[in-house]
């Protein structure tokens, strides 16, 4: 019984609704506000959430549905919410997300923006339909992202083929940590290539103190990178989920610049662990014709070591594994090539392609003792993982609450991250982030069983 | 009546660049000393604006959600609860079922077919399962949408379970956070009639004779124990010789709410969120209601020998509370007059959710030595503000729900040491490099009472004093040799 979630309500969810990770996509392009079409306390929630994690200020606009508007539509709010905004922030553009509000009385959003063209000359709408009744926040957020792409590609435009622009590489990364879209930069650079990384919020939810008040944060992918992306080499897009809902016929942003443009797409899982990171390299050499710098062979060496070092003190351990499918999914591959069988794979994202993405990851020995379950919240997760002695949990702060009743300790990665200081500066990515993930792993097993010992030993 | 000119707020000075006030917000932000402003307050926010508050919803849930023996359930998409899911600092003393984040979660198919059964079938499970004592039921937005009857499920599931099933009707779109008060405060209220109504079946006589009261007692409204402080304040009234029947809602049962008729006085807290209760009850059942507060030294010894006073015919409960006050605050003062010293002359910012408590934060900062500059709320109104204008000194300026950018302005204008607000203005205080202390409902440290005072003191002084402060480029940097690039306007 894989699937099957027999309690009707949802207690403690696994998930954030679908304009909070169009919210976050937003962030991440240059000179852009986030405007949530609906009432007031979502966007409020979201940002007090995102602050929470990031402890940056995360600006949210809202249309601030009231009564009235709610009967007779938001079109006129909309409006004098755009113009406002315009005005306070003078944004390049402005990301409109609707919110369940908005969707259920059913407001024709692109045809009230599309009334606004004349009006809005310097200011670009982008609108993306982020009902939170069907999806999760990473929906929203790769909704986004594609919504994004699609307006700045149209499909009229040019394809100059032949140009210099054609060395560039697109990467849609998903839901990263700061530290991991860094780190993907600096790969970029490491290998000469240019980049554009779409989203990519992490200057601007994680910058330096300010010298004077700044209406939008510096950072983010600038718009006319984003332009740009049908004249580049290829895209790479992660996510063994993402893919797979691609390949049902949902659209993502690099499949919508393949279909489009012809841009060939290249998915993958999120590069977490040496295999994952092996595949991303490889990946990278062959599209970019490039050869991939020692630095990275050396991290690669010194991770290996680092796993023999510690092997004894993972192989076989227990964990559970919760947060956004296609996370868990590469998180759960991870663990598993160290020797820890991820016993309890869970997320409250509801794909149908969870099974089938772990299937694919996971080696036939250890897929055969996961429990994977979609659509769960944390009370059903608790009472699951009782029955299977978990070692560890390994996921965001959501999970601590289960963690403490069950006793056992939190590594904790993803988002959010609410308990800790710099949970947004957690590197999961790359060698250097397995090395980072498997120190802490160790080590927080370590200190179980030091702290758990009558005799406390001060030797390993 | 003359209106403050746009300029007066567009202030020259360089280091705000351009942020301006939306042309909506003019009548909101007020600058003491131009005395014929009338300030425009309880407004709907305008469209566009970041605004700092929440919803109708989270009104309510903050109302409501420390009675911990209580089952309660957000019926709406998973986004309202998931964000309000163990967020605030309301201790329980024994069950801690107000932790869990319980939603129907609603659907496509629920939204289009509606979500009366599977409210219904939740709120039946959850009940099995965790045998709540009553359970709140908050409408979100979508459901003043697609139309559930919510009263009606309630009832049938009352009937079935033989609990109280309170609809809270919280759809965030319809009001201001104020609206949510109101809406618990409704829930509240029926809670304590179904009491009142019960012990009237089960003794009539007691009523009958007026002998429901239990002597020398009252209510604590407005208080919901973040980090403890229904603790602290329950053991001054034990002190006091006075008897607390129910606190609304620290540490709260339903049971003891239920029996909130039985109290001779309700001491109301907070700028009015439990006012429509006190009330309404006074209507009800007679009860008259004092407003107090429990912040800073004066504010406590006030609201306690408030109480004290009320209680004409015990005169040993005066004796009593001047004893403890006095012997309270010659245990504070030596702790307080210390950082006082380092906290002198320095300058706060307060936002905060309703203008009672910026009263008290107000005094209380004076009596550390400090200046206020800048004060705010999110839901105060008219009477409010004009108190708070006759307490500020002359400059200090006065906002009516404010947004980051109009409070990091002023912020920065005022050139402020410390920020004290929520969890969405750290953020604003700590990129500008000014110091932090959050005194909202998500604290985790009380601040109310003596020893609160003294919490509040550390937690200013912490933080004021901190050498942070001397690397921040915007004090520091001016003078610093190394040129650390910082861009200012977005390219
Ligand atoms: S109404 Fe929808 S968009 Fe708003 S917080 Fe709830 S789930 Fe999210
Ligand atoms: S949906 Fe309505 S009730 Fe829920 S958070 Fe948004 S505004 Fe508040």
């Amino acid at each position: 019984m894989r699937e099957n979630r027999p309690y009707t309500a949802t207690r403690n969810a696994c998930k954030m609704c679908t304009p909070l990770g169009a919210a976050l996509a937003f962030h991440g392009i240059e000179g852009t506000i986030p405007l949530l079409h609906g009432s007031q306390g979502c966007s409020t929630y979201m940002r007090r959430y995102l602050i929470s994690h990031f402890k940056e200020p995360v600006d949210i606009a809202s249309s601030n549905f009231s009564e009235e508007t709610a009967i007779f539509g938001g079109g006129a709010n909309l409006k004098t919410a755009i113009q406002n905004i315009a005005r306070q922030y003078n944004p390049e553009m402005i990301g409109i997300a609707t919110t369940c509000l908005s969707e259920t009385i059913g407001d024709d959003v692109d045809m009230i923006i599309e009334s606004m063209g004349d009006i809005m000359k310097e200011t670009a709408l982008v609108h993306v339909s982020t009902p939170s009744y069907s999806g999760t926040h990473v929906d929203g957020f790769h909704h986004a992202v594609r919504a994004v792409v699609d307006q700045y590609n149209p499909s009229g435009v040019k394809n100059r083929k032949n140009s210099r622009a054609r060395k560039k590489i697109n990467l849609f990364p998903g839901m990263l940590s700061n530290e991991d879209l860094r780190h993907l930069k600096a790969i970029f650079k490491d290998i000469n290539t240019e980049l554009a990384l779409l989203p990519d919020y992490s200057e601007r939810l994680e910058g330096p103190s300010w010298m004077e008040y700044q209406s939008i944060q510096h950072g983010g992918t600038p718009i006319k990178e984003i332009q740009k992306m049908h004249r580049a080499t290829g895209s790479i897009e992660f996510g063994t989920i993402l893919a797979a809902s691609v390949e049902r016929g949902n659209g993502s942003a690099g499949s919508l610049l393949e279909s489009r443009f012809n841009i060939p797409l290249a998915s993958m899982g999120i590069p977490i662990g040496v295999k994952a990171t092996d595949r991303f390299f490889s990946l990278l050499e062959k599209m970019t014709l490039k050869m991939i710098p020692k630095k990275y062979k050396e991290q690669r060496g010194r991770l290996i070591d680092a796993y023999v070092d510690g092997n004894k003190y993972v192989s076989k351990k227990r964990a559970i594994v919760y947060g956004e499918e296609d996370f868990v999914a590469a998180m759960a591959g991870f663990l598993a090539e160290i020797g820890i069988i991820p016993v309890l794979c869970a997320s409250g994202g509801k794909s149908g392609l969870f099974i089938e993405s772990l299937r694919s990851i996971l080696p036939e020995n250890i897929f055969k003792q996961v429990s994977i379950h979609q659509g769960m919240d944390f009370t059903d997760m608790e009472e699951h993982a009782r029955t299977l002695m978990p070692d560890l949990a390994i996921g965001n702060s959501k999970g601590y609450t289960m963690t403490r009743h069950l006793d056992i300790p939190l590594v904790r990665v993803g988002f959010p991250i609410h308990d800790r200081v710099g949970g947004f500066r957690t590197l999961h990515i790359g060698y250097k982030g397995a090395q980072q993930l498997f120190d802490t792993i160790v080590n927080t097993l370590l200190q179980k069983r030091q702290d758990a010992s009558e005799v406390g030993y001060s030797y390993m | 009546m003359k209106q403050i000119s746009a300029k007066k707020l567009l202030l020259p000075s360089s280091s705000t660049g351009s942020i301006s006030i939306l042309e909506e917000r003019k009548q909101q932000v007020y600058l003491k000393g131009n005395d014929t402003f009338e300030i425009s307050c309880e407004k709907k926010s305008v469209a566009g604006s970041v605004s700092q508050r929440a919803c109708v919803f989270c009104g309510s849930r903050v109302v409501l959600y420390p009675i911990a023996d209580a089952l309660h359930l957000i019926h709406g998409p998973i986004g309202c609860a998931s964000y309000t899911w163990d967020i605030r600092g309301a201790l329980s003393s024994g069950p801690e079922l107000h932790r869990m984040s319980f939603s129907t979660d609603l659907s496509e198919t629920d939204v289009i077919y509606g979500g009366e059964k599977k409210l219904e079938k939740a709120l039946v499970e959850l009940i099995e399962t965790y045998s709540p004592k009553a359970a709140f039921v908050y409408c979100t937005c979508i459901v003043g949408i697609i139309g559930d009857d919510v009263e009606a499920v309630c009832r049938n599931v009352a009937l079935k379970s033989g609990i109280p099933v309170l609809p809270v009707h919280s759809e965030g779109f319809k009001g201001t956070k104020k609206d949510g008060y109101k809406a618990a405060c409704d829930a509240l209220f029926k809670l304590i009639d179904l009491g009142y109504r019960r012990s009237s079946f089960h003794y009539p006589d007691i009523l009958r004779d007026g002998k429901q009261k239990i002597p020398l007692s009252i209510n604590i409204l407005g208080e919901f124990n973040i980090g403890g402080e229904t603790w602290i304040i329950r053991e001054y009234y034990k002190r006091m010789g006075v008897e607390v029947v129910s606190v609304m809602t620290g540490d709260g049962r339903v049971e003891y709410v239920q029996s909130a008729h039985r109290a001779c006085l309700n001491v109301v807290q907070c700028s009015g969120a439990l006012t429509y209760l006190a009330k309404t009850m006074e209507a009800a059942y007679g009860i008259p209601y004092i407003r107090v507060s429990y912040f800073g030294i004066e504010d406590t010894a006030d609201a306690l020998y408030d109480v004290a006073s009320f209680f004409t015919e015990a005169q040993e409960i005066m004796e009593r509370t001047k004893h403890l006050v006095q012997e309270e605050v010659e245990e504070l003062l030596p702790g307080l007059e210390e950082m006082k010293q380092d906290l002198t002359g320095k300058r706060a910012a307060i936002y905060v959710g309703g203008a009672f408590k910026a009263f008290s934060l107000i005094k209380a900062l004076r009596h550390l030595g400090m200046e206020v500059v800048l004060v705010g709320s999110q839901t105060g109104n008219r009477e409010d503000y004009e108190l708070l204008k006759e307490m500020c000194r002359p400059g200090t300026v006065i906002l009516d729900d404010a947004n980051p950018l109009e409070l990091a302005k002023y912020v920065i204008e005022k050139d402020a040491h410390i920020f004290i607000g929520g969890v969405k203005e750290r953020p604003i205080a700590y990129k500008l490099g000014i110091g932090f202390c959050d005194h909202n409902h998500e604290r985790k440290i009380p601040l109310a009472g003596f020893e609160g005072m003294l919490n509040f003191a550390r937690e200013v002084h912490d933080t004021v004093t901190s050498p942070v402060w001397d690397l921040v480029p915007r004090k520091a940097g001016r003078s610093s040799s190394i040129q650390i690039p910082v861009k200012g306007e977005k390219p």
